[in-house]
C-alpha cells in the first residue's frame, strides 16, 4: 500500500498517544471500532468546562497505518478546539490532508465516529442528552 | 556481513539462482529456434534443450520424461489439470472433491467448473490446517472423478500426507491431484512413491524463472486422461498448445536440478533458521503459531501477533524486511486470509498474522535483523493499541459493546 509521506510521518513519530483519566467529569472516551477490517479507535478528550474547550486529546489506535496516521492527525486537530468546532471535522478533511487512497477512506471515517462518541460521553457524563448523529458508511469505488 | 533489505516472502517468489539465468541466457538469443522447427538446426538444438530440461525436471519428482507437459506456471496448469479432467471424465461422473484452503487457483477453477455442471466438495479443515482422512473418504461417490489436494499450504507451509491421501483415492479407483507449487524442490516429492496421478508445479518457487511451469500426468496405472484446454499446434503431445518457452523451460530445468542435488542441505539449513526465528517470536507474550507445528515445511513459519494488526506491523519494518501478513489491509480483496478463517483462527488473530518464508539466500545474520526488528514494532505498536491496554487492565473484550 502506497502511503503518502503525510502517513509515513504520523506512523513513525505519532502524536498524542496515550490514556486520559477516564473517571473525570471532564474527559470524554469514544472507543469505535470497524468490525469489518479489525480497526479500534480510542479518543479520549479533556474539556474545559466552562468554555467547551478541548484542553488535550489522547488516542490508542489498533489498525493499520491509515488508521493510526488519522487518528494522530485528528487529536492534533481537535486540541484547542471547541468541541461544537470539532463536532464539525469531516472525514473527507483527513482524507484530504494525508492523501489516503480509496480503500482507506474507512479508517477516517473511524476518527470522525471517535470525535463524535467521545463528545457524547462527555455530555452524558455531565447530564446533557446525547447529540445524533447520521451514521457514516465508508463506501469506497 | 548483514545484507539489506531481508526477503523472506519466498512463498511468494524466489529469485532466481544465478546458475539458473546462466543456463538460460544463450537460449535468448544464440540458440533461440523454436523447438517444433523439426526441419533446421536451430529448432533441433531447441528442441534438444527442451529434451534435456525434461529429464531434469521428471527426475526431480521421479516422473517419466512423457508426463511432464510444460505450461505457463502452476496456475494453469491447475486449470488444465481440473478442467481437463472434467472434460475427459464427464461419462464418469462430475464429482470433485478440493479442501477449502487450496491455492486460488483451483479454487476458483472449482467454481468456475460447478457452473459448468460440476459438483464440488470442498473439505474443511481443523486449526491446525488438516483435513479429516475420514471424512475425505465418506466424500467420495461413485461419480467422484478427482481429488484435488495441496502437497503443502502457501500460507502456512502444513505439508497433506498425500500418502494416506492417495492410499484413499487409490482404494476408490478416484484420481488425485496435487498442487505441489510450494513444496516440489524444497522437499523429496516423488510421484510413484506418493501415487500421485496429476500433479502442477512451478519454476519461480524453486530459484527458477517465472512465466513456466509443469504438470504431471500418468501415463500408466492409471493412464490419466487430460482433454486439452488451449487449441493450436499441439505441442506438448496435444495437451498444451502454445510455442515452447525454451529459455524457461531450460531454466525451470537447471532450477530443478539444483533442488535435487541441494535439497537435503538447503532444508536442514533453513530447518534451523527458521526455528530459530519462530522460537524468538514465541518467546513474545500473545503470539501464536499458526498451522500443525510438526508437519510443515522446512522453510515457512506464521505466526500471529495477538493485539497489533498486520499491515501496521508491516509499516514498521517493511523498508529492510519482506514477509507478508493475512490482513485484511494488505490483500489485493481486502478480506483476511481465507486459509487462516478456514482454520477457524479468529479476524482478530488472522488480521494480526505475519507469514515468514525463508529462501536459499537467506542468512543467520537476517534471521537476528528480523527478530530484533519485529520485536521492537510489536511493542511500539502494543504501546499505542487500546486493545493491548485494555488485555493487560484484564478486561475481557468479549464483554465490550462497540460503538460503530
Amino acid at each position: 500500500m502506497p502511503y503518502s509521506e503525510k502517513v509515513l510521518d504520523h506512523y513513525d513519530h505519532p502524536k498524542n498517544v496515550g490514556s486520559l483519566d477516564q473517571t473525570k467529569s471532564t474527559v470524554g472516551t469514544g472507543l469505535v471500532s470497524e468490525p469489518d477490517w479489525g480497526d479500534v479507535m480510542r479518543l479520549q478528550i479533556e474539556i474545559n468546562p466552562a468554555t467547551g474547550v478541548i484542553t488535550d486529546a489522547r488516542f490508542k489506535t489498533f489498525g493499520c497505518g491509515a488508521a493510526i496516521a488519522a487518528s494522530s492527525l485528528t487529536t492534533e486537530w481537535i486540541k484547542g478546539k471547541t468541541m461544537d468546532e470539532a463536532l464539525l471535522l469531516d472525514n473527507m478533511d483527513i482524507v484530504e490532508e494525508l492523501n489516503l487512497p480509496p480503500v482507506k477512506i474507512h479508517c477516517s471515517v473511524l476518527a470522525e465516529n471517535a470525535i463524535r462518541a467521545a463528545i457524547n460521553d462527555y455530555r452524558k457524563k455531565n447530564g446533557l442528552e446525547a447529540l445524533a448523529f447520521e451514521e457514516k458508511v465508508a463506501s469506497y469505488e | 556481513m548483514l545484507k539489506l533489505p531481508v526477503y523472506l516472502d519466498n512463498n511468494a517468489t524466489t529469485p532466481c539462482d544465478p546458475r539458473v539465468v546462466e543456463a538460460m541466457l544463450p537460449y535468448f538469443t544464440e540458440t533461440f529456434g523454436n523447438a517444433a522447427s523439426r526441419n533446421h538446426p536451430f529448432g533441433w538444438a531447441a528442441e534438444e534443450a527442451v529434451d534435456y530440461a525434461r529429464e531434469q525436471v521428471a527426475k526431480l519428482v521421479g516422473a517419466e520424461t512423457k508426463e511432464i507437459v510444460f505450461t505457463s506456471g502452476a496456475t494453469e496448469a491447475d486449470n488444465l489439470a481440473l478442467k481437463g479432467v472434467f472434460e475427459s471424465y464427464a461419462s464418469k461422473g462430475n464429482h470433485i472433491i478440493t479442501v477449502a484452503t487450496e491455492h486460488k487457483a483451483v479454487l476458483d477453477t472449482c467454481k468456475h467448473l460447478e457452473k459448468l455442471g460440476a459438483a464440488v466438495t470442498f473439505l474443511q479443515v481443523n486449526h491446525e490446517g488438516l483435513i479429516d482422512l475420514k471424512e475425505l473418504e465418506a466424500a467420495i461417490t461413485p461419480k467422484t472423478i478427482l481429488v484435488s489436494i495441496m502437497y503443502a499450504n502457501n500460507e502456512t507451509g502444513v505439508i497433506y500426507p498425500i500418502r494416506e491421501i492417495s492410499a484413499i483415492t487409490r482404494r476408490h479407483g478416484v484420481l488425485l491431484m496435487t498442487d505441489a507449487s510450494q513444496a516440489v524442490g524444497k522437499i523429496p516429492v516423488d510421484v510413484n512413491k506418493d501415487c500421485v496421478d496429476i500433479m502442477a508445479f512451478s519454476g519461480h518457487k524453486m530459484y527458477g524463472p517465472k512465466g513456466v511451469g509443469a504438470l504431471y500426468i500418468r501415463r500408466k496405472s492409471p493412464r490419466v486422461k487430460i482433454a486439452a484446454q488451449m487449441d493450436g499446434g499441439g505441442h506438448e503431445r496435444g495437451v498444451r498448445s502454445g510455442t515452447l518457452n525454451v529459455p524457461g523451460i531450460v531454466g525451470l530445468g537447471k532450477a530443478c536440478e539444483i533442488c535435487r542435488l541441494e535439497m537435503d542441505e538447503e532444508a536442514k539449513r533453513l530447518t534451523i533458521l527458521r526455528d530459530k526465528l519462530e522460537k524468538a517470536l514465541l518467546q513474545m507474550e500473545q503470539v501464536y503459531l499458526n498451522g500443525a507445528p510438526g508437519q510443515r515445511l522446512p522453510h515457512v513459519t506464521n505466526v500471529s501477533f495477538k493485539y497489533v494488526e498486520g499491515e501496521s506491523l508491516l509499516m514498521g519494518f517493511n523498508k529492510t524486511i519482506a514477509v507478508s501478513s493475512g490482513s485484511a489491509c494488505t490483500s489485493a480483496s481486502m478480506e483476511p486470509s481465507y486459509v487462516l478463517k478456514a482454520m477457524g483462527v479468529g479476524d482478530d488473530l488472522a488480521h494480526s498474522s505475519l507469514r515468514f518464508g525463508l529462501g536459499r539466500f537467506t542468512t543467520d545474520e537476517q534471521i537476528d535483523y528480523t527478530i530484533q526488528a519485529v520485536n521492537d514494532t510489536v511493542n511500539r505498536l502494543r504501546e499505542i493499541s487500546p486493545l493491548w491496554e485494555m488485555f493487560k487492565d484484564g478486561i475481557d473484550l468479549s464483554s465490550i459493546e462497540w460503538a460503530h
